[in-house]
């Protein structure tokens, strides 16, 4: 995880173009647009059943989806799988976590480095050194199983999992869900801290202060579309955003 | 299903085809063909079981070896009438059957047909090695039946009895399948959890049809030892009963025909493999088991509905019919007087393991009210309903509705006592029509049992709950999508399809998660109208829902839950202005 | 019966008590892993016992036959995936895995007249020939279905134990076999005799059920698999897809079943179809475990061992009723257990 050079800084790792997904019928998501540059945090915030999980489910070809995906500068075609994905550099933290309950600290990790040591790379344990210096609290916890952890070190546990495959590109699925406010702030700061490593990050949350925060970049997700954007300072302050949240606008 | 949408004139012809064949084929075809028959019925119990009711059972050949055994025995040592011995092969195979149906069928899916394939083995060796059932020699001077002076002695007559008996159950088992514990047999396969919502009581569905499977094969068994007047154990053994299984499968598991079909494909292709393939082999042996292992993992592959849907399409059903008839009004609930506290939800707390979903909750509805409960994702509000619907037990804390206490209800009961609710993900059975889906939930509103629907006796308790299913239908405005299937409703009808069952319960309290997600900005205004509509007639409402323009516009009282607590409780525009409630959903940091 | 024939009993009932054992870990592996309740294990015992006596009697082993046919299979069909995605780079690999490898292996067995080889030789080429079928198994009748029902994969199950059932029949024929004995030592304690292919039997299921142990909490791709039964998700989001974890617990099935059958036809007559009773004793083993807790269900395997055995002595008729049944108390317990069991 070494910084990236300054020439680079702008590459598009991922632009998205026309995005939609649906289930049966239904469309969950309709014609979204965005980009994702390298070293950079790009939020998409929005209230419950906008359709954020949906958007990264997608992303990461666990839902299968109509328009454009570019991803390293490669047309996604409908071949697409979760594995691929894996392989080229793209890693999501789900909302659930999805940790392996009954398994150390330790080997959670290592399962993050699987399709890396599959594919021969062997440096697994440098790998793990650098996350438990992100998440010094995994180096305490590393022999206890993944299943005993608090709420807030889980969440480290699945970032610090997602980590161990050196991504391109993080996905984060509402890292702030069910956590205590301190413990948020905490993940936060190590969500800005990743940027320096050069990792592109795509965080969606609903902890619209939280995420446009750390944020370089946010689009407001609104029932399927996308209704703003911007750079996340502006966004912070923008009245929309808040009336998005609780109704008060009274739509229509 | 398929049901009585196809011509009738087909059966007829059927019918008319079974009755001249003995008279115009050769002995060979004729013997085949009361084979086929007998199979057909063991196959349909595997339908019934497998297909409509999601449960399995490789052990159908022992159950045939009771019902064969049973009559063997009394007949030829005790001398008692075959007359006699059909009921009472019936009574010990469902004694059997009840006995092991209880053990195994509370335990998840997989364990039935373990169970199912220990037991078969265990039986054929049982048959086969106790000395008063003949040992593997069998049972040989097994009487002819006599039908008045008539002795059913040659295969073509016989014929005639195997056939009327296997239409006789095919009829029974359709007439069975479209009524009222039909439709709760249909809904165990993928739908118990809402079937218990409703009132269905889900573990009694399912020991019932593997009753009914077991008592078909048991009768198919009592056919067989009349026919051939000889037994022996080989016909019972697991193989076989692995052969109904293929039987039903590639005939069509969904379909009662489905059982003819495959019955007759499967022993029509034994009888040529046999022929066939040792002598293209050069050895003897049950090598057909090779074509049909194949067969079968290619049918699960590629057609799993196997091949009664191809015969189906030779003969296109008429389109959907017209709104079932106007019937008499069921009775209704007496609704509480407006104002009377409905729910009382004291202390309630749900763990699962270290997490706590709930903590020490505590809210009331009242008649007539529409309270909602709001907050961020993962605040515990799906976990609430369940808790208070029963569908997933509060760890502790008290629960009353209506004055009584229900927390440690199971969810039918509660459904019973005048609660109804629709689910966050909608569970819907989407093979079946949006009348029958919303009929399901007037479950509780009929009586009529399983023996009155097979012979059809509950045609007009059938009329009323079907009459009373459209009407709310209608009232949800989906009159137009009646007959068309749940599974093909764009997701905010379907949610709209589950109001209208809820509905079909004749609550007191209706539970509504997240009715409006998926909704168009029209339909949202007319389910808002609805619930002001149900409010206006007395029925409590607790709802969840994100939408806060809905829920504002909507709510008399407003509870806000963050981390299982509550936050904060007040009327719609208190809650709009708390600042508490403004950094949960937009979260506190900095 | 006295405490000698108690002894002998109990010797008997240990030895095959271990091979249940076995297969019911495999068991709990191969339905933890992939939800598949795998029926056919028994078909691998009885394959490879089968299969060495055809080395060791000098005949061509029909698993070969088997073998180049599925691989065939597998290369019509992922040939024609690859090319149709124009993947050309991964044909030749395709060929070699599932054509090649088995003409080699073929190629092998003409060239080298087997049956004079020594025993370890002749066991490794056994389960060379034995163990690809296991993944080619996944590859053809369970990976195109793999998100189906538990009863749905149950049934597919179901069709391939019959296949396998009857094409056993026509590799091997109807005749039981054994294998030569792999020692003849025997010792004596007190009155009673101790067989050394016993020992052998008991002490080589030893060592594989450590070697399981240490594959599953040392290596990654133990814990792959591992990681797999607890959560697919996850698993899947690693880059574990569900295809390489069901080759790999197919492939771990089939050589625990192989070297099962290696391992008792010195002391049982094998049949072709022998294998499915014993596989279902192994069953009985897993259902005791809940086909979840391997130590339970490997205690559980040597519980049926023993009932088996003793009740061999008492009621010999019965022998296979009493073991069966014995399963529906264990059911009984195992609802009693459970509370709510949710639909899938």
């Amino acid at each position: 995880m070494k910084p990236p050079a300054v020439a680079e800084e702008r590459t598009v790792v991922l632009e998205v173009s026309e995005l939609t997904v649906s289930y049966g019928k239904v469309e969950a998501l309709h014609g979204l647009a965005l980009k994702v540059h390298r070293g950079e945090i790009v939020t998409v915030i929005g209230p419950n059943g906008a359709g954020k999980t949906t958007l990264l489910a997608a992303l990461m070809g666990l839902l299968p989806a109509d328009g454009e995906i570019v991803y390293l500068g490669e047309r996604q075609d409908a071949g697409r799988t979760v594995e691929k994905l894996v392989r080229q550099g793209m890693t999501l933290v789900p909302e659930k976590r999805e940790l392996f309950a009954e398994m150390s600290v330790e080997d959670n990790l290592l399962l993050g480095a699987f399709d890396r040591y599959r594919g021969g790379h062997r440096d697994h344990l440098e790998t793990m050194d650098e996350v438990f210096d992100i998440f010094p609290r995994l180096r305490e916890r590393r022999e206890q199983m993944a299943g005993t952890l608090s709420g807030g070190e889980r969440q480290m546990l699945a970032m610090g999992r997602a980590l161990m495959a050196r991504p391109k590109l993080l996905l984060l699925d509402e890292p702030s869900l069910g956590l205590a406010p301190l413990i948020i702030k905490d993940i936060f700061r190590t969500v800005a801290q990743l940027r320096k490593t050069g990792v592109a990050i795509l965080l969606v949350e609903q902890n619209a202060r939280a995420a446009l925060h750390v944020a370089d970049y946010g689009y407001v997700l609104e029932t399927g579309e996308l209704s703003l954007e911007g750079p996340s300072r502006e966004l912070a302050t923008d009245r929309r955003v808040i009336e998005s949240y609780l109704g008060l606008g009274g739509r229509q | 299903m398929s049901r009585s949408a196809r011509p009738r004139s087909v059966l007829v012809l059927f019918i008319a085809v079974l009755l001249a064949a003995p008279l115009l084929l050769p002995e060979f075809y004729v013997t085949l063909l009361n084979y086929i028959g007998l199979y057909a019925i063991v196959a349909l119990g595997l339908v019934l079981l497998t297909g409509v009711g999601g449960l399995t059972s490789f052990g159908q050949a022992a159950f045939v070896g009771i019902g064969a055994y049973t009559t063997a025995y009394l007949t030829t040592v005790h001398g008692v009438s075959p007359w006699l011995t059909l009921p009472a092969g019936l009574l010990v195979t469902g004694v059997v059957a009840l006995s092991l149906g209880l053990v195994t069928l509370r335990l998840s899916g997989h364990f039935l047909p373990l169970g199912t394939i220990a037991w078969g083995i265990a039986l054929y060796y049982l048959f086969g090695n106790v000395s008063a059932l003949g040992g593997h020699t069998g049972i040989s001077g097994i009487p002819a039946l006599q039908l008045f002076d008539l002795e059913l002695r040659s295969g073509r007559e016989f014929f005639y009895l195997i056939w009327a008996a296997l239409l006789v159950i095919i009829l029974a088992t359709r007439n069975l399948l479209d009524s009222r514990e039909g439709r709760a047999i249909r809904a165990l396969k993928g739908g118990s959890l809402m079937a218990e919502a409703m009132g269905v009581d889900t573990p009694r569905s399912k020991i019932v049809i593997f009753t009914v499977a077991a008592l078909y094969a048991s009768m198919s068994g009592w056919l067989y030892a009349h026919l051939q007047r000889f037994i022996n154990p080989t016909p019972f053994s697991l193989t076989q009963g692995i052969e109904y299984l293929f039987m039903a499968v590639v005939g069509g598991v969904s379909h009662v025909w489905g059982a003819i079909v495959g019955a007759g494909l499967i022993t029509v292709l034994k009888q040529w493999l046999q022929d066939l393939l040792p002598s293209l082999l050069g050895k003897s042996g049950n090598f057909e088991m090779i074509v049909f292992g194949v067969l079968m993992i290619l049918v699960l592959q590629r057609a799993r509905d196997g091949v009664w849907p191809i015969v189906q399409r030779l003969f296109p059903a008429p389109p959907a019919r017209a709104r079932p008839v106007e019937a008499q009004a069921l009775p209704r609930r007496p609704l509480p007087a407006p104002g009377a506290v409905l729910l009382d939800v004291r202390e309630a707390s749900k763990r699962f393991g270290g997490l706590v979903a709930n903590d020490r909750m505590s809210f009331r509805v009242r008649a007539g009210e529409v309270m909602a409960l709001i907050g961020p994702n993962g605040a515990g509000k799906s976990t609430m309903f369940d808790g208070i619907s029963g569908v997933d037990p509060l760890t502790s804390g008290a629960v009353s509705f209506r004055g009584e206490r229900i927390e440690s209800l199971p969810a039918r009961q509660i459904a019973r006592r005048g609660m109804s609710r629709t689910f966050q993900h909608v569970r819907l059975l989407p093979a079946m029509t949006v009348l029958e889906n919303v009929a399901i939930g007037t479950h509780l509103r009929g009586r009529k049992s399983f023996l009155a629907a097979a012979c059809r006796a509950d045609r007009e308790e059938e009329a009323r709950l079907l009459s009373e299913a459209a009407a709310q239908i209608e009232r949800c405005g989906l009159a137009g999508q009646m007959y068309e299937l749940a599974g093909s409703l764009p997701l905010g009808k379907q949610r709209i399809v589950e109001i209208a069952r809820a509905l079909a319960a004749d609550p007191c309290l209706l539970l509504l998660d997240e009715p409006a997600a998926g909704l168009r900005y029209l339909e949202k205004q007319a389910l808002a109208e609805l619930l002001r509509r149900l409010r206006a007639e007395g029925i409590g409402i607790l709802l969840v829902e994100h939408d806060m323009d809905f829920v504002m516009g909507l709510a008399h009282r407003v509870v806000v839950m963050e981390f299982g607590q509550k936050l904060a409780a007040g009327l719609p525009e208190e809650i709009q202005r708390n600042p508490a409630v403004v950094e949960a959903y937009l979260g506190g940091v900095e | 019966m006295d405490l000698q024939i108690a002894l002998l009993l109990g010797q008997d009932g240990i030895t095959n008590g271990a091979i249940y054992a076995l297969l019911a870990l495999a068991l709990v592996l191969v339905f933890a892993v992939t939800r598949v309740i795998f029926i056919p294990q028994g078909e691998f015992v009885a394959f490879g016992a089968l299969t060495l006596v055809s080395l060791q009697t000098g005949r061509l082993p029909g698993t070969i036959w088997l073998l180049l046919a599925l691989g065939t299979v597998i290369v019509l069909i992922d040939g024609s995936i690859a090319l149709r995605d124009r993947q050309f780079r991964r044909l030749p690999m395709i060929l070699l895995l599932n054509c090649g490898v088995p003409l080699m292996l073929g190629g092998a067995l003409l060239a080298l007249s087997p049956a004079g080889l020594p025993l370890p030789v002749q066991v490794v080429l056994a389960l060379m020939l034995v163990v690809p079928l296991g993944p080619m198994i996944y590859r053809l009748a369970y990976q195109p279905i793999a998100g189906a029902s538990v009863l749905a994969l149950l049934i597919v199950s179901v069709a391939v134990h019959v296949t396998l059932i009857g094409i056993g029949l026509l590799f091997f024929g109807a005749e039981g076999s054994r294998t030569l004995a792999f020692t003849d030592i025997s010792f004596e304690v007190g009155d009673a005799l101790l067989q050394g292919q016993t020992i052998l039997v008991v002490v080589a299921s030893l060592v594989l059920i450590v070697a399981l142990y240490f594959f599953f909490e040392r290596t990654i791709y133990g814990k792959a698999l591992r990681a797999t039964a607890m959560n697919r998700t996850g698993a899947r989001l690693m880059g574990i897809s569900g295809t390489l974890a069901g080759m790999l617990s197919f492939t771990l099935a089939a050589a625990i079943g192989a070297f099962s059958g290696i391992l008792i036809s010195p002391i049982t007559t094998i049949y072709y179809d022998s294998g499915f009773l014993i596989g279902l004793k192994g069953f009985v083993g897993a259902i005791i475990g809940g086909l979840a807790s391997y130590p339970v269900a490997a205690a559980g395997a040597v519980l049926v061992g023993l009932l088996e055995s003793y009740s061999s002595f008492w009621a010999s008729a019965f022998k296979e009723v009493i073991v069966f049944t014995s399963i529906i108390p264990v059911l009984v317990w195992r609802s009693l257990k459970t509370r709510h069991v949710e639909e899938e």
